[in-house]
Order: structure tokens, then C-alpha cells, then sequence
């Protein structure tokens, strides 16, 4: 027999042909014969963990702040539940994940092994596909194969589960070129377009009298031609746009039509844009209930054009006028030809009216708030920090909770590809590792994860992962004691009743900092803001900034759930437009 | 009156009967991909029928379920996301497509009521294919409303015991399923 291998190299030896240069992943029983492969090859850089939930995030943020692929890399049992939680973020998110996790020999299988557990039964949910390798004959093919389905069409994890006596045993490998993948087994050969939709979206955005474009992370996805193709597309139409948590960046946040995000703690223009307009072309977004607020009152008005690579993301929560599924730059470049083709213009009447009626709702001014001399607003921390970095090549994370919002809100992003947050799932924990995996990806890049004090506890071990590998990674914790948005939900919704939201015996967060051997900052007043900043940033060390907040400040404005767009509450500070606010008072 | 902030959005559209075909590669776990799909996401399965089709690199999974077109909707494409699936065809919008489904039954039969029971099977033809001193077993073939009848009629002569497969269904056109 020729080019016998073991499993073990034969899963290195794919890693490599498919480009890997980075695994993300920790140790233990059921995958020594891969560490011990990993151990005897210079190529694949491994970045050891200190759980394997950071493990799943990192690969994620590698993924979303650079395009690759992330890898992961984990033992049987706990090692792989450990996982589940970052599967399901990337799933939701549609991050492209491969993770490999052993399994205890197959003879053990199904007997309650130790470290057993039934992975691809339980990651069958929170994958795009699964596989269990059997036979090491096979593991090249399913590695070559896997990484196709997670990349291609719609991205999202994909998990390889290999038992241990599987990657002892030898195998032949087969390289990438001689596997041939049933087209079903994939995406986008499924994808039926439909030629006829794109004359018939560009006619009906011509003849719109108030149109607005609703652009999601499938653009980023797509790719940063197919955010530049969005952008040009919108620039010539010259009509506003808007951008969900997930596809902040796809168009500027200093573009002269952008609205901003839209949603829950959307901005009060986009929001109000989104409910009077005529005609809706969402570009890469699914209609999330944290965007679409009341169903039976979202956009009552509205046309809608759906632009989406799933084909079940259309007519899921909200029903479609014109769907046109594909990939965002190639029907992108077929709408802008039919554009060209038909010589369409939307009548620049009816689109300065429509632009005049969103002014008004600009005056609004909804992220106003009220900056005192001493006690730091949150906004306002989030806004120095984009005021002191913008300059720079800055990757920003978050966790999740009020200060995600916050920096959703006055973090302009300029680029795609510079904001990862845990948008679908909403993980907290996810910020940090995430951080780190883009710090990897970026290693000249400033990248901060800006946190809360609650979230940053759930994954706070990878300090000591940031500092083995001398990642300088800024953590900006906005340090209000309270799980804020729990916080700020009890006080809404729940009579002030604020069950289990506070956090008692906080960690001193510079002493923490210092434990690990990286820096730690404070700034517990206006004054000490700046400087703590500046120094965070000049810094090539781990730093925790621990900014001391306002502990009562709410993230406005707000979509309380159950309503509709047109019903925002908005802070005590700006003035609310009447007619269209009523309802929203009376929810408040 | 839901009391929850969150709607619940009407539906007043019809719940009707679809036959769903999907065609899947024959491999491990492809069975309980399409059924966690199902309970996942809330959709119903009033039967379900899995067996490999003429080469064994293929199965064929029939589904029965009861929802609005939408959701059916639905379901056909959350069913064509999962990898090793081939085709979904909503048998119920073809027209033309005929089904059936088999049926055992077991009868406890005497000498009072054996002769009209088997006059009813008679007039269902259903087919006898055990016949021991207490007891009979019959086989019925044809569509879920048929069989429905037989039992019905049936029972009101006698005990049984029943084990039906749930319905397989046929396009009459021929068509070219991606194979």
C-alpha cells in the first residue's frame, strides 16, 4: 500500500491543502494523536485556550474580522459540549466554522464512555452539517468536503467529529482536486434564480415615492466588493439606507445616505423611515424580530424586495413582494444593469420630499444625552473611545447587553469587516475571545472588545490566553455594576423589581489585570476618561480599561418588544414627534 | 388574550393535508436531520415512511403534515438546507399524484361475528393472510380514508388491533428528480 498515513496527519494534511494557518483549540484524551501531529509540523500555528467556549469564539472572530475559515480544535465529551454554546452563534450568525472534535474509539461508542457524548446528535441543530469519520480512508474527503459547506452559500459551522482509534488508524489522503462534490451536498447550486424578479425590483424601486434600502450581514458575507456594489448601487439611486447590528459598516457610517442601524435601539430616523416607506429592498437581512418590532404593524405600506442567498429566509416572519435569491454581488451587479439598461431614475420630487420628511425626523436628535461634569456617561465613554481611535485600523468586539447597543449607536464604523458582535444569539462572553481571534487575524490592528462588567466575567480565563500570546487586546468594560440591559428591562417592564441584576463582590479589575500580567486602567470620572483611553491605546500590553458609568443610564432609543416601529421611546432629553409618538407614550 | 408583549401574529389561513417526497442520500443520521427539523422548528408530522429506493445510495423519506401554505412553504426550503437532502416535492401541489398506505389487522373473531367480518372484508378486499383458530389477520391496502372507513366498519363487529404504515405517495407525471 502507498502514502499509508495516520488519521491524525491525514487531518493535518487536509488543514494545510485547504489553507489553515491558525487552529483555535485545547487538549485532551480523545485527540491526542492530532496534538501529537500538530506537535511534530511547523505550518499550522495552534492557539491554546483556557475553555473551550473561547476556543469556538475566537475561530469566530478570526473568521468574521479577516474572511478565512476558523478552525477549532477540541477534545470528546465536555470538550465538545463546551462548543455547543459558539456553534449555535456561528449557525445564527452564519460565521464560517469548522470544528473538529474527538470521540472516544468506536469499540467505546454507545457504552457510556468516559468523556463520551453523542456530538453529532447533539450539534445537529447548531451545524450546517455533521459528520462522525468512520474510517480514515475517508477523513481527507469529508475534510475537503466540509469546508466547501461551510463556506459556501450561506456560511455557518461545520463539525467533524473523529473517534480516537480512527486517528491512529492509517489511510490514504487525497487531495482536494481529485474529490468531486455532489452539487445537492452545496448551497448555491440549489439556488433556482429568477431573472425576471431583478427587472421587476429595479421597475418598482424607479416608480418608489419613498423608498428605503434594509442592509444586513449577508452583505459583509458576500464579501467587501459586495458591500461596494451596495453602496454604489444606493449612492446612485440616491436613496437612505439603513443597517442591522450585523451589516453596520457595509455601507460608511459617514455615507450621506445612511440612516444608521435600525431596530430595537435603532435609530429614530431609520426606524421611522422603515414604517412609512413604499418600497423596502432588504439586501442581506432576515427580518429579525429585533428589527421588525409588532409583525402585524412592521412597514404596513411597503412593497418588499427581499435580496437573500437561503431561499428560507424569505416569507419566514414577513411576507414578500419580490424575492430574489442569490449571492449579494452577483444579483447586485444584475440589479445595477437593469438599473442602467432601463435608464431609471426615481422622480427627484417625490425623493426630496421623502429625504425632507427624514430630516425632520433627524432633528429629533435621538442619541442625545446629557453629559455632566463628573459621573461618566456610558454614550459618552463609547463616543471618546471612537473620537481617540478612529484614526487608527480598529477592530471593535462587544458582549452583549447595553453596552453592545451603546457601541452599536456611537461607534461609526467605516468598513466592513471592523464590528463583531454575537447579533442572532446574543452571547455574552463572546466578545473577548472574539477579540482575540481578531487580534490573530490582524496582528497590527488595535483591537478592542468593548464590555460590560457582567459579560466580561463569562469568558474572563482567556486573559491569561491574551497574554501567552502576547496579544495586545484592549478590554473597555463600561462598569456599571448591573447586568444593565436586564436592569434596564426591570425597570420598564417589571415595576423596578431588579431581580438578580445587580453584581455583588465585583473583582477589583486592575488587580485582575494585574494577576495575569496584563495592564489595568480606571477612570472613575470625566477627566480620568481620556487619559485612561490614551493610555489603553498606546499600550502593547492585554489592557482592562475599567470605565466607572453612570449605574441608572438606559439605552434609548428603544423598540420596547411588542411594538411597532413608529412607537419608540426615546430619553428624557429629546423631543418626541407628537403624532406619530402617542402610541409609543402610552407603552412606556 | 395573549397577555405577552410579543404578537402572535394571526393566521387565518387554511390548514390543509400535504404529502411531502424527499429524497435524501442514504447515510447516518440523514433520518433524524429531517425529523429534528421538524421538531425544532414546530412543524407537525402526522406520519412519516422511510425506505431506500431502488439503488441503495438513496432514500426516500415521505412525510405527512398538516399546515397552511406558508408554513409549508417553509418547510420545503428549511428541508432543501439540510446537506444531504436531493429534492422536496409537495405532492399535493401536482395534482395528479396517487397514494397509499398498509394496514394490518388483527381480529378476534367467533362464531357470531365471524361471517359478517368477513363479509366486510370482502367488500373492502382486504386480503387474509393469517388464519389460526382465535384469531384472524387481515391486510389492507389504499388510501388513509379508505382504511379509516374499513376500521370503522369493522369495529363495530369486533376487537382489533391495528398497525398502519402512514401513506406513501407517487407522482402520476414523470418527471426527473435530481438523482
Amino acid at each position: 500500500m502507498f502514502n499509508q498515513i495516520t488519521g491524525a496527519e491525514i487531518v493535518l494534511k487536509s488543514l494545510l491543502e485547504q489553507g489553515v494557518e491558525v487552529v483555535f483549540g485545547y487538549p485532551g484524551g480523545a485527540v491526542l494523536p492530532i496534538y501529537d501531529s500538530l506537535f511534530k509540523q511547523n505550518s499550522i500555528r495552534h492557539i491554546l485556550v483556557r475553555q473551550e467556549g473561547g476556543a469556538i469564539h475566537a475561530a469566530e472572530g478570526y473568521a468574521r474580522s479577516s474572511g478565512k475559515i476558523g478552525v477549532v480544535l477540541v477534545t470528546s465529551g465536555p470538550g465538545a459540549t463546551n462548543v455547543v454554546t459558539g456553534l449555535t452563534d456561528a449557525m445564527m450568525d452564519s460565521v464560517p466554522i469548522i470544528c473538529i472534535t474527538g470521540q472516544v474509539p468506536q469499540h467505546l461508542i454507545g457504552s457510556d464512555a468516559f468523556q463520551e457524548c453523542d456530538t453529532t446528535g447533539i450539534t445537529r441543530p447548531c451545524t450546517k452539517h455533521n459528520y462522525l469519520v468512520k474510517d480514515a480512508n475517508k477523513l481527507s474527503s469529508v475534510f475537503h468536503e466540509a469546508f466547501e459547506i461551510c463556506s459556501n452559500g450561506r456560511p455557518g459551522p461545520v463539525l467533524i467529529d473523529i473517534p480516537k482509534d480512527v486517528q491512529f488508524a492509517k489511510g490514504k489522503y487525497i487531495s482536494k482536486k481529485e474529490i468531486k462534490i455532489p452539487p445537492h451536498r452545496l448551497f448555491e447550486p440549489k439556488i433556482k434564480t429568477n431573472e425576471t424578479n431583478i427587472d421587476e425590483a429595479t421597475k418598482l424601486l424607479a416608480n418608489a415615492k419613498k423608498p428605503i434600502f434594509y442592509v444586513g450581514g449577508g452583505c459583509i458575507n458576500s464579501g467587501p466588493k459586495a458591500c461596494e456594489l451596495v453602496t454604489k448601487f444606493i449612492e446612485e439611486t440616491k436613496t437612505p439606507a439603513t443597517m442591522t447590528l450585523m451589516g453596520l459598516g457595509v455601507l460608511a457610517a459617514s455615507n450621506k445616505f445612511s440612516l444608521g442601524m435600525l431596530g430595537m435601539h435603532g435609530m429614530y430616523e431609520a426606524n421611522m423611515a422603515m414604517h412609512d416607506c413604499d418600497v423596502m429592498i432588504n439586501i442581506g437581512a432576515r427580518f429579525d424580530d429585533r428589527v421588525t418590532g409588532r409583525l402585524d404593524a412592521f412597514s404596513p405600506n411597503s412593497k418588499k424586495i427581499h435580496i437573500d442567498i437561503d431561499a428560507s429566509n424569505i416569507n419566514k416572519t414577513i411576507k414578500i413582494d419580490i424575492p430574489i435569491i442569490g449571492d449579494i454581488e452577483t444579483v447586485m451587479k444584475q440589479l445595477s444593469n437593469s438599473w442602467e439598461k432601463n435608464n431609471y431614475n426615481i422622480d427627484e420630487k417625490n425623493l426630496n420630499e421623502w429625504w425632507k420628511k427624514i430630516e425632520h425626523w433627524k432633528k429629533v436628535d435621538c442619541l442625545n444625552y446629557q453629559q455632566g461634569k463628573d459621573i461618566i456617561k456610558p454614550q459618552h465613554a463609547v463616543k471618546r473611545l471612537y473620537e481617540l481611535t478612529k484614526n487608527k485600523k480598529t477592530f471593535i468586539t462587544t458582549e452583549v447587553g447595553q453596552h453592545q447597543m451603546w457601541a452599536a449607536q456611537y461607534y461609526k464604523f467605516e468598513e466592513p469587516n471592523r464590528w463583531l458582535t454575537s447579533g442572532g444569539l446574543g452571547t455574552m462572553g463572546y466578545g473577548f475571545p472574539a477579540a482575540i481571534g481578531a487580534q490573530i487575524a490582524n496582528p497590527d490592528a488595535l483591537v478592542i472588545d468593548v464590555a460590560g462588567d457582567a459579560s466580561i466575567l463569562m469568558n474572563i480565563q482567556e486573559m491569561s490566553t491574551a497574554v501567552q500570546h502576547r496579544l495586545p487586546v484592549k478590554i473597555f468594560i463600561l462598569n456599571n455594576e448591573y447586568m444593565g440591559m436586564v436592569r434596564q428591562w426591570q425597570e420598564l417592564l417589571h415595576g423596578g423589581r431588579y431581580s438578580e441584576s445587580y453584581t455583588e463582590s465585583l473583582p477589583d479589575f486592575l488587580k485582575l489585570a494585574e494577576s495575569f500580567n496584563a495592564k489595568g486602567l480606571r477612570a472613575k470620572n470625566l477627566t480620568e476618561l481620556d487619559p485612561v483611553i490614551e493610555e489603553m491605546i498606546a499600550s502593547d500590553k492585554t489592557v482592562i480599561a475599567d470605565i466607572w458609568v453612570d449605574k441608572q443610564e438606559n439605552c434609548f432609543p428603544m423598540i420596547q418588544s411588542g411594538s411597532a416601529h413608529n412607537e419608540m421611546v426615546l430619553n428624557k432629553y429629546q423631543k418626541q414627534d407628537q403624532v406619530s409618538l402617542e402610541k409609543g407614550k402610552t407603552l412606556v | 388574550m395573549n397577555k405577552s408583549v410579543y404578537s402572535s401574529p394571526k393566521n387565518n389561513d387554511d390548514i390543509n393535508r400535504h404529502i411531502l417526497t424527499v429524497l435524501v442520500d442514504n447515510e447516518p443520521g440523514v433520518l433524524a436531520r429531517v425529523v429534528g427539523m421538524f421538531s425544532g422548528r414546530g412543524y407537525n408530522i402526522d406520519s412519516l415512511n422511510v425506505a431506500e429506493v431502488n439503488n441503495n445510495l438513496l432514500s426516500r423519506i415521505t412525510i405527512v403534515t398538516h399546515s397552511t401554505n406558508e408554513v409549508v412553504n417553509q418547510i420545503q426550503s428549511q428541508l432543501m438546507r439540510i446537506v444531504p437532502v436531493h429534492s422536496v416535492t409537495n405532492l399535493d401541489k401536482e395534482n395528479s399524484a396517487v397514494e397509499a398506505e398498509v394496514a394490518l389487522i388483527h381480529m378476534f373473531l367467533n362464531d357470531m361475528n365471524k361471517k359478517q367480518a368477513f363479509q366486510i372484508c370482502d367488500l373492502y378486499r382486504a386480503r387474509k393472510i393469517e388464519n389460526e383458530n382465535s384469531y384472524v389477520i387481515f391486510e389492507i391496502a389504499g388510501t388513509s380514508e379508505r382504511i379509516n372507513k374499513f376500521i370503522k366498519d369493522i369495529s363495530n363487529i369486533t376487537n382489533i388491533e391495528i398497525v398502519r404504515s402512514g401513506p406513501v405517495a407517487i407522482s402520476t407525471a414523470k418527471k426527473n428528480e435530481e438523482a
